[in-house]
Order: C-alpha cells, then structure tokens, then sequence
C-alpha cells in the first residue's frame, strides 16, 4: 500500500496535475453553487474538458476535483439560500439555513466544510483498505460472473430508486441498454439498429447523451420555473471560527457518519442522496433532550451529519467503479465513459494494469479535500457572489455549453440535433417521474454487458453458464429478488392501504 | 390516461419495432460461419426486447400508487399539473434557437453563431440591456474559441464560410 501511494503521490504531485485538482475544484464550487445544477451536469459539460487532457490521470483528477467541488458548491446554495444545487446537500438545508437566517452562516459554512472535508478524507481512506481487497477477489471473476454483477449492478439501481418507482427504473435501464446496441456491435463489425443513417454508425455519443440526459433538461426547468432558481439575498457572511464545544458536539457525528456514508455509497443506486437522509434521521435519534429538540432549527449536529455522510458517499461510490467497472450511481457512470473514452478500461485490472491511475486518484482526492478547505473556506464570502449573476445571462450560457460539449466531442453538428432532441425526450420523462440516471448507465454497461455475455456464451457453447457456474446462478438469483422484492412488497403496502389483505 | 403511462406505451411499442427488427431483419445477412457461433449480434438484442415489452407493460398496466398524505407542492419541484404556470414559450424558443445554432455553425462561423446564440438567448428570456449583453457575448465567444483551439487542440473554424 504505501508502495501504491508514493506511486500515486508521483504521479498525483505534478505542477499540472495539482493545477487540475485546484482548477475541478474551484470550478466544481462555482457551478456547484447554482442552483439546480448538479454534479452530473458540471461533469458532462467538463468531460471534453477532460478528454482533451488525453492523460487519464489528470482527466480523472479533473473530474473528482469537480465532483468534489459541485458537492460543496451545494451545501453552500442550501445553507445560504435553502435552494439545494443538488438533491444530496437537501438534508443540508434542514439545520444549515436555520443557521444561516440566525445570522451564523459563516460558521454554518465552515461546519459544512469541516464536515465535508472530514468525510471525503475517511472515505478517502476506506476506499484505500477496501478497494484493492475487492479487486483481487474480483480478478478471480470470469465473463459469466462479470455479466451476471452488471445484471445485479443494474438491478440494484432499479430497486433503489424508491417506491413505485422501481418499474420505471428498470425500464429506463433497458431503454438505456437498447441504445447502447445501436451502431457496430461488440460481435461482428456489422452496423446494427442504425436504420441506414450514417451517423449512426459508431453509436450514440455518451457525452451526447449525458448532456441532453441531465444538462438540458435541468436549464430548462430553471428557464420554465423561475421559483427553481430561487435567487435572493445572500447577505454578509461573517464569523467562520466555530466555538470549542461544537467541535466537540461534532467530533462523534462526524466520525460514525463518514462510516456509514461510506459504505451506503458503496452500495450501487443508493449514493449520496440516500446517505445524507439516513445520516440526518440515525444522528436525530441518536441525540438526546434538547439537542433532539434543535434538530431542524439550527442544530450545528443536523448539519455535520449529512454534510459528512454525503461526502463520504460520493468517494464510497468509486469503490465499485475502480474495482469492478461497475458505476453505482449517475455521476460514476459519467466518470466510467470517460475513462473509457480515455482508453482506460476501470476494473479488477486497473490496479495492477495502471496502478498510477488508481492512486492517483486516491492522492488527488486527499488533496482535493484539503484544496476545498483551506481555499474555498476564506473565499466563500467572494465565491457566493455567483449566486447574484443574473438567470438572463446564465442559462444562454448553460445552454451553449451544452451544445459545445456534444459539439466538441463529436465534430458534427448532427450532434447537436440529436442533443436537442434526446434533451426534449428527456425533458417530458422528467415531468413524468421517470430517474434518468439508470438510462445512462444502461447505455455506458450496455456494450460491456454484452461483451462478457457473447463471452460466456461462446466458453459454454449456449445458455450452459448460468447453471454450470454456482456464483453466476446466484448473482443472477440476487438480482431477480432485488427487483421482485420491492415490487411486492408495495403491492402488498396499497392493497393494505386498501383494507385487502390484513395481517 | 397520465403521462407516464403514455411512456410506458411508446416504449412498448418501440420496443415491438427493436424486436421486430432484431428477431426478422438481422439473422440472414449473417455469413454462415457465424452462424454456428452459439451467439449472433441479434441474440442480445432480442432478449432486451422481450424484458423490456414485459416491464413496459408492467409500468403501462400497475395500478397508481395512492397520494401520501401530507404531500404538498413546493415552489421549484417538477409537477407537471402546474405546467399552466411555467414559462413553456420560452423553453420551446430556445430550443430552436439551439437548433439555429446548429444549423449556422457552418455557414455563420463558431463566432458568429455563438455571439448570436448568446444575444438572442438573453432576449428571449427578457434581457434588453443590449449594452451589456454583446460585449459579454462577444468576449465570451472569443475566449472560448481561443481555449478549444489552443489548449484543447480542436479546429473551429471562427468565421462564417464565406470569408
């Protein structure tokens, strides 16, 4: 291990590279900020950024410097404006905005940003233990069990995406899955699905559909409901030092939320979002009296916990997409088409294929954090200035950006067509409630799914390797019920809630 | 019938045109040597048709989940019963205008076309300091036609074709 983070520091601690991390964080922060705009979208508009890099190591220093940055840029817009930027930093907003309106923002802040750095620090460290164990367990993996972890991976978003919604997700996994097969196909280089047009050919561009999946939509929700963009005073914010005895009150919650954020953010599909919730409900209840009482209206513990926990999460989330491939969430899927992209394939392998890649990483996310505390902190009061550019000039900008992104990668302004298009598609499923995030990771496993299918296929001559590999059998056993379950039980909740079935 | 189920319909049926396509369209351009591969490029394809027509049509068919109670419209959240309220024109303006703009990338220029886009996107959102708004466009445009050229290394070409 220490052989791998001096490796990582080298590769991490070069002048460009610290720059990048400075630079994803800085303007992860900025964009962050905003309200409505979240991580994913900040990391699809970067990723031709990244791509144009074309160093890996510094592509995904950029971009977890970002993802980073758009988590704190968050928490931020929530405890000044109660506007969360992102749907993790809501809990945020519960006891940071209360502190905000007591006229302790800046302390508010700088708990935030304690927290924040505390949580990415531990989640840093988690992720060092746990990651390489996994991945040589993992190298023990055939194709067959590789295809039936995807199917589990893609099943376990579905089954997290909430009550009711579990159908939906899954739908729009397979949506995603039927795009990915679209253009030359993993067998044979033979063109399928393309319906003769020839821009078809190589595919659907993923930074294409990433934009129009998230980027676009969520402008032109801040175009057609000015509420979203909730602008308003953000005030002077003064008084950053925090007392000796809510460091003291913190220190606990801090320390068991990293924990749990972590490996809630290991978990695929549940992520940041659900980790703040959970981390904010277990603290209030593990708090007694009085302290239970200020929950909600202020409380400096309300606003460690999901601060922590959701930190925690995003770097407990890279632990399946460095190890396995496997991205749990919206934002890492983002992540694995870039490396992709990048001729970096994240895996088992890439431990002992690129280890410079993994550690690096590791190192930048320490740095990043640091970078996030000692820079952004006194600049704050500056920064939060972004939040008074007015909604005129900045969504022409989004939008252009937007456009550029896709225009940039592809060189082709039939891209931009598709853009628009997929963009209003994705609009109206968003008035419908259907998540998004499961369309794109569909697409991005789409072809590594059926790589390692065709594989197994081959090896067994036929369907054989389901029942002739026992861990194949029960992964694929697993993600049935984890689609089932849910499923069933709010069958069981409404027929209930009917006065059908009593027990 | 909501709009979800709507959806849900649309994508049964194209996944009925995947399939269709997969299951009758593909298999004989295959050489036969690859035929006696125990998987052919349709072999995916046709099983995500057939999963996804049977969760289509669970989503299409599954009766509604019940309101929670205590549930009430907040201001920003997506509820597609206020789109009386929102500003619809404006969206839909300004994704022609994305559309323009891929249309006159070409022929307008990367400048051109942006300082355009920027301009007109700003008026259709009710900005009218035009004082304002085309030096920002402007310098915008041209510091990032300067960032995509020189740093990222990507051709585009800045004036319109005819120069």
């Amino acid at each position: 291990m220490l052989e791998g983070l001096l490796l990582g520091l080298s590769a991490a601690v070069t002048p460009v590279n610290l720059m990048m991390v400075v630079f994803g964080c800085v303007i992860g922060t900025l964009i962050g900020m905003l309200p409505g705009l979240g991580p994913m979208s900040i990391i699809a508009i970067m990723i031709p950024v990244a791509i144009g890099l074309g160093d890996p190591t510094a592509a995904l220093i950029l971009l977890s410097g970002v993802y980073y940055g758009a988590i704190f840029g968050g928490s931020t817009s929530s405890i000044l404006l109660n506007a969360p930027g992102v749907a993790g930093t809501v809990a945020t907003s519960f006891d940071g905005y209360p502190m905000a309106r007591k006229g302790m923002a800046g302390k508010a802040l700088t708990i935030a940003a304690i927290a924040s750095f505390a949580g990415g620090t531990i989640g840093a460290i988690l992720l060092m233990i746990f990651a390489p164990a996994l991945s040589s367990v993992a190298l023990l993996f055939h194709s067959a069990e590789y295809f039936a972890l995807m199917v589990v991976g893609l099943s376990a978003i579905a089954a997290f995406a909430g009550t009711g919604q579990v159908g939906k997700a899954l739908m729009m996994t397979i949506l995603g899955l039927i795009m990915g097969t679209v253009g030359e196909g993993a067998l044979s280089n033979m063109p399928r699905f393309t319906f003769g047009v020839m821009e078809l050919q190589s595919g659907f561009s993923f930074i294409t559909l990433a934009m129009a999946m998230f980027a676009l939509p969520e402008a032109l929700f801040l175009v057609m409901n000015p509420a979203r963009a909730a602008q308003g005073e953000s005030g002077k914010i003064t008084g950053l030092r925090i007392s000796r005895s809510e460091a003291k009150a913190i220190t606990p919650v801090i320390g068991r939320q990293s924990l749990q954020g972590f490996f809630i953010g290991v978990l695929p599909g549940a992520g940041a979002t659900i980790a703040s919730f959970l981390g904010y409900a277990v603290e209030r209840n593990i708090a007694k009296g009085e302290e239970q009482a200020e929950f909600g209206k202020g409380s400096v513990k309300g606003l460690a916990a999901p601060e922590t926990a959701n930190n925690a999460a995003c770097t407990g989330s890279f632990v399946p997409l460095l190890t396995l491939g496997i991205p749990g969430s919206g934002t890492t899927a983002i992540l694995l088409g870039a490396l992709i992209a990048l001729n970096v394939t994240p895996g088992p392998r890439l431990m002992t294929d690129t280890p410079e890649v993994f550690w690096a990483v590791i190192i930048s996310m320490y740095i990043g954090n640091l970078v996030l505390l000692v820079l952004n902190l006194p600049l704050i009061p500056y920064i939060a200035k972004i939040l008074a550019i007015p909604r005129n000039y900045l969504i022409p900008f989004i939008l252009f950006f937007t456009l550029m992104g896709s225009y940039i990668g592809q060189n082709n302004s039939t891209e931009l067509l598709l853009l628009v298009g997929f963009g209003v598609v994705a609009t109206i499923l968003r008035f419908a409630d259907y998540p998004l995030a499961p369309l794109l990771i569909g697409f991005i496993l789409g072809t590594m799914l059926e790589d390692n299918f065709a594989r197994a296929m081959q090896l067994y001559r036929g369907f054989g390797f389901i029942l002739e590999r026992p861990m194949t059998l029960a992964l694929l056993v697993i993600a049935a019920l984890l689609v089932v379950v849910p499923s069933y039980r709010a069958r069981r909740a409404r027929l209930r809630a009917e006065g059908v079935a009593d027990d | 019938m909501a709009l979800d189920r709507w959806i849900a319909l649309a994508f049964v049926a194209i996944c009925c045109v995947y399939g269709y396509a997969a299951f009758f369209t593909m298999d004989h351009l295959l050489p036969p040597i690859l035929q006696r591969n125990p998987i052919w490029p349709s072999t995916f394809p046709k099983i995500l048709a057939i999963a996804g027509v049977i969760v289509g049509l669970f989503v299409l068919l599954s009766p509604k989940p019940a309101p929670k109670d205590g549930e009430e419209a907040k201001d920003g959240v997506i509820d597609l019963s206020r789109i009386g309220d929102y500003h619809v024109g404006q969206a839909i303006a300004l994704l022609a205008l994305m559309v323009a703009y891929a249309m006159t990338l070409r022929s307008l220029g990367f400048l051109g076309a942006t300082i355009g886009f920027l301009v007109l996107g700003g008026t259709i959102l009710g900005e009218r300091k035009f004082h304002i708004m085309i030096p920002v466009a402007a310098i915008a445009a041209g510091s990032i036609w300067y960032l995509v050229q020189e740093v990222l290394g990507i051709y585009l070409s800045p004036l319109p074709s005819f120069l």
